[in-house]
């Protein structure tokens, strides 16, 4: 493997310097995309840098602490975030998380591998899918009214109603999302964009932000259970949540000024081919 | 209708408290990161990097005791982990917030629903959970 060759005996300075450049290069390009920063943190520590898998999750979980947090923070001033959803499918998603990062330590971390690079080209084809929007104002589901998970947000013609629909097949979703987010330390947003957009069909800028809400606690759910087991190293967590943070800063506000759907292609196939890296090294067991 | 208004501005309200807690907590748990890794790199950036092979006691400071433990030493990784733990203090404490916000609103569905998710989190705080 390449990390064994050139940086066989690395000093603290330059691995530092080094993560920080490659979270910092994650987080711009994570956060300008929508894929979040932990997809391409977790390969550039196990592939290039030769870090054992379960460390590369510890980091990367933080990362999407620090990335979910700051950004949920700008979306619920303006009110976009439907709290109620978000609150009733943590239930799901806090569960599973933690299901998912105790079970992850036991699984070879080729496994790891393999099931982290199936996800990745998962998200890489949800990325440059075309989005369609099935939201409207059926308030016939009974669960959802129950749940007081209908609501209304604000659009160019003024407040907009709408309604959520099967909140129990989300509710489901919601908890492989979680396990998936426990197991590879990662955001899954992929995965909780077809529970929200596809299955409980919720207004993009809805179900974009409320998600992005949610990942903040997921993700201390199954820090938590890492920060016990030794898996987040303060060597690495640090360089890792303080690039990807400032990267994803940075991409949030390019982001308003720049058409991202050319970038999204290009980023793509970058994300498809560290997938592909990803799944045969898991398979020729080599991390 | 009255009612519904009403609840409309303490939402709005809610909202706003929620969004700042969240930033103060990303902002203060990066700077206290930012600090222990300007401490860590000073005392040990010449030590030789050892991350092949995932060791789960060598990271020391991985329960809350012992990072504040590592604290009062002035450690630079305790720093680090002091800075981590505040920044996975951070979503929770915007659930225990919900939890009062929905208590206001006299929402009693969502305060237990809030106070299930923040039970789910606690139990797994309680450090029983890693074999």
């Amino acid at each position: 493997m390449l990390g064994d060759s050139i940086f066989a005996a690395m000093s603290v300075l330059l691995f530092t310097i080094i993560v920080l450049l490659g979270a910092f290069v994650a987080g711009l390009v994570g956060s300008l995309t929508g894929l979040g920063g932990g997809v391409i943190i977790i390969p550039l520590l196990t592939l290039v840098l030769g870090v054992d898998i379960h460390y590369a999750i510890g980091a990367s979980i933080i990362s999407v602490i620090a990335t979910s947090s700051g950004s949920a923070a700008a979306y619920v001033k303006e009110g976009i975030t439907n709290i109620r959803i978000g609150m009733f499918l943590e239930i799901a998603t806090t569960i599973s998380a933690i299901i998912g990062a105790i079970i992850t330590v036991f699984i070879n971390p080729s496994y790891i591998a393999i099931i982290f690079g199936v996800i990745l080209l998962f998200s890489a084809a949800m990325m440059v899918r075309k989005k369609v929007d099935h939201s409207d104002n059926d308030t016939s589901g009974k669960l959802a009214v129950f749940l007081k998970l209908n609501g209304t947000y604000p659009t160019e013609k003024g407040m907009q109603n709408y309604a959520v629909h099967n909140v129990v097949g989300g509710f489901l979703m919601m908890f492989v999302a979680g396990i998936i987010s426990g197991l590879l330390g990662i955001g899954s947003g992929a995965l909780k964009v077809i529970a929200m957009d596809n299955i409980m069909r919720i207004p993009f800028k809805v179900s974009t932000t409320t998600s992005n809400f949610m990942m903040g606690v997921t993700a201390a759910a199954s820090a938590i259970v890492y920060l016990h087991r030794g898996q987040i190293d303060p060597g690495i967590a640090m360089p890792v949540a303080l690039g990807v943070l400032t990267g994803a800063t940075l991409g949030s506000k390019i982001l308003v000024r720049t058409k991202t759907d050319k970038l999204k292609l290009i980023f793509a196939i970058v994300v498809a081919f560290l997938a592909s890296q990803m799944i045969y090294n898991g398979l020729t067991g080599r991390l | 209708m009255r009612k519904e208004s009403k609840n409309f501005f303490a939402d709005r309200d809610i909202q706003i408290i929620l969004g700042t807690l969240l930033r103060v907590g990303v902002i203060a748990s990066m700077a206290v990161v930012f600090i222990g890794g300007v401490v860590y790199l000073a005392f040990n950036h010449s030590e030789i990097v050892n991350y092949k092979q995932f060791d789960s006691v060598k990271s020391g400071f991985s329960t809350i005791s012992d990072i504040f433990l590592g604290l009062g030493e002035l450690k630079g990784s305790a720093i680090i982990q002091f800075g981590v733990l505040l920044l996975i203090f951070t979503p929770i404490m915007r659930v225990v917030f919900s939890i009062f916000s929905f208590l206001i609103e006299r929402d009693y569905l969502y305060v237990l629903i809030g106070a299930f998710v923040l039970c789910v989190i606690l139990f797994s705080l309680s450090n029983k959970l890693v074999g």
